[in-house]
């Protein structure tokens, strides 16, 4: 278990003080994918780094397992760090070696050579599907290639924790997604603890379990993907969950309309079409401001903004109407100008 | 003035002096210029690695006074004029080899003022070496040592290689300046007979030769720069 207390980071910069974290506390259980989301500038990265001590905190603890290793020397330091790996957005493979001793290298780093690494380095390359690759060189290889060997090679220390510093952020779509089949794959088979940092819904929404919303250095929401995803009550995750339905790009047009959210999830919801039983049992005619679905693990997560016109009443009447349906969430929202 | 250089007996006499003093002297400039360039390395190698590593950002920070007077040093010695620099050296000279005339006594002056180029050279080419890179082996557990051998050091072979030929080269251009207060080599055949016997034809046959011998080390070295390099795709 990850246990990240109070951490506060400050960068002395050239025109003063530069919070990036701020009293960050957040818990991540073994065995979890664990997302950390953010606008750039949010301190994803500085957080990432404050778990393996690249970044020293200026407050707080990080305990693995109990142990905080802020508390430990250099030395000892080394020796989390074959427990913690790390893959990166840049993929930062050594240029100048080829797939297979780049996967070596870090066995190289605690003294294990020969047959042996090279026959581990080897079933890696085969578990991210690239042993046929092993005698190329980087430079030889995709992006996607890349990031597989990076894998392989996080993998070599047999960590208990895979740290993702944005690591499908460089990729297409088609390769985002299968890199993080692979992390998904990794993360169930080896029952490695994985830790996201993104800036994209969709990384989380593919394989996150939990997720900590990142804004301005401060934790504004956090806990299970699908809750989040459902009620996102802060503003920063709003602007995540549905980049393009704030509410006051949205309702350009009527003003004597109120605002309510649909939020409906599960094959239940999505086969009844309720804003057309909704007008035609209780006579409401409501706009559709905004509208989308999404897929998170095996449900279809659905969610609108319906501009309700008639007043308060019928705003009430519209939600409790709704709210009976199964695995349908209503709620009245405030337009902010 | 030109049928003077090229007159009949200018030719017999150059091509005479060619045959007998020639072999000699390109092999005195080519094992100066091989070894002034080794012992360089040896003190420049380790010098360019700690301007790089002991920097305050680096990963074997040293004291900020000791970084300073490191690079105010190699500062110092680069800024000397080489013919100077020679001169004054001839104690040590005198001291490691013996006398301060003749092919092996010019080693100690090109080595003192080949190192700290050496050593700014390795800089150069170590800093080429993405931090992102730095950063991925400090979070697999490299100490400052590994980060320097096992990084740093490999993944900057083919910009070491280009670098060091370009030591070579310049090494082997002083090499030749050398000639003047006693040094063995081409550089030495070019002074003798050319400035001070007017024999231009003995001295363009030197500069050719000197130039050929640029060629081939630059050649060599980019050749084995290129074939080192991982990062091309072929």
């Amino acid at each position: 278990m990850i246990e990240i207390k109070n951490l506060s980071k400050t960068f002395q910069g050239s025109s003063g003080q530069v919070e990036a974290l701020k009293n960050v506390n957040i818990t991540i259980p073994d065995g979890d994918i664990f997302g950390i989301i953010g606008m750039s500038g949010a301190g994803k990265s500085t957080l990432v780094r404050c778990i393996n001590m690249l970044e020293r905190p200026t407050e707080g603890q990080v305990l693995i397992d109990g142990q905080d290793i802020g508390a430990l020397s250099e030395t000892e330091l080394r020796q989390v760090r074959k427990d913690v790996t790390m893959i990166f957005q840049g993929f930062n493979l050594l240029m100048q070696r080829t797939v297979l001793k780049n996967v070596c290298f870090p066995m190289e780093l605690v003294g294990k050579k020969g047959p042996a690494a090279r026959e581990r380095a080897m079933e890696l390359l085969k578990i991210v599907g690239l042993e046929s690759k092993a005698d190329a060189y980087p430079a030889q290889l995709s992006g996607g290639q890349q990031q597989r060997v990076a894998i392989a090679r996080a993998l070599a220390t047999d960590p208990k924790v895979l740290l993702c510093d944005e690591a499908t952020s460089a990729l297409d779509p088609n390769t985002t997604h299968s890199i993080l089949e692979l992390i998904r794959d990794i993360n169930e088979n080896m029952g490695i603890t994985v830790i996201i940092i993104t800036h994209q819904m969709s990384v989380v929404e593919d394989v996150c379990r939990h997720v900590a919303i990142l804004d301005g250095g401060e934790v504004v929401e956090q806990g299970n993907v699908s809750e989040v995803f459902a009620r996102p009550q802060s503003a920063a995750a709003r602007r995540l969950v549905f980049p393009e339905g704030e509410s006051g790009t949205v309702i350009a047009g009527n003003p004597d309309e109120k605002l309510i959210r649909v939020v409906f999830n599960g094959a239940n919801a999505t086969q009844t079409p309720l804003i057309a039983t909704m007008a035609m049992e209780k006579g409401i005619a409501a706009n559709i401001c905004y509208a989308s679905t999404r897929n998170i693990g095996e449900r279809t997560f659905g969610s609108m903004l319906l501009g309700i016109p008639g007043g308060d009443e019928k705003v009430k009447e519209a939600i409790s109407y709704l709210q009976e349906l199964p695995d349908v969430l209503a709620e009245e929202v405030s337009v902010n100008a | 003035m030109l049928e003077k250089i090229f007159a009949a007996e200018a030719v017999a006499e150059a091509l005479e002096i060619f045959k007998n003093e020639f072999p000699l002297a390109v092999w005195e400039t080519f094992y100066v210029t091989i070894l002034a360039t080794l012992f360089a390395c040896i003190l420049g190698l380790p010098l360019g690695i700690l301007l790089v590593a002991g920097d305050k950002n680096g990963v074997l920070p040293l004291p900020a006074w000791l970084y300073n007077t490191i690079g105010v040093i190699v500062n110092l010695l680069r800024s000397v004029p080489f013919l100077i620099l020679m001169i004054m050296v001839f104690p040590l000279t005198r001291l490691i080899i013996g006398t301060t005339v003749g092919t092996t006594a010019s080693i100690v002056p090109l080595t003192i003022a080949a190192f700290p180029f050496i050593a700014r050279l390795v800089e150069t080419s170590l800093r080429e070496v993405d931090p992102n890179i730095l950063e991925a082996a400090q979070s697999m557990g490299c100490t400052p040592m590994q980060i320097i051998c096992k990084v740093m050091l490999p993944e900057s072979v083919p910009s070491l290689i280009s670098n060091l030929t370009i030591a070579i080269t310049t090494i082997l251009g002083y090499s030749a300046m050398s000639g003047i207060i006693g040094g063995g080599g081409l550089g030495k055949i070019a002074i003798n007979y050319g400035y001070y016997r007017y024999r231009y034809l003995v001295m363009l046959m030197a500069v050719v030769l000197l130039i050929l011998m640029v060629q081939i080390f630059q050649t060599v070295g980019t050749a084995i720069a290129v074939k080192n390099d991982k990062r091309l795709k072929h």
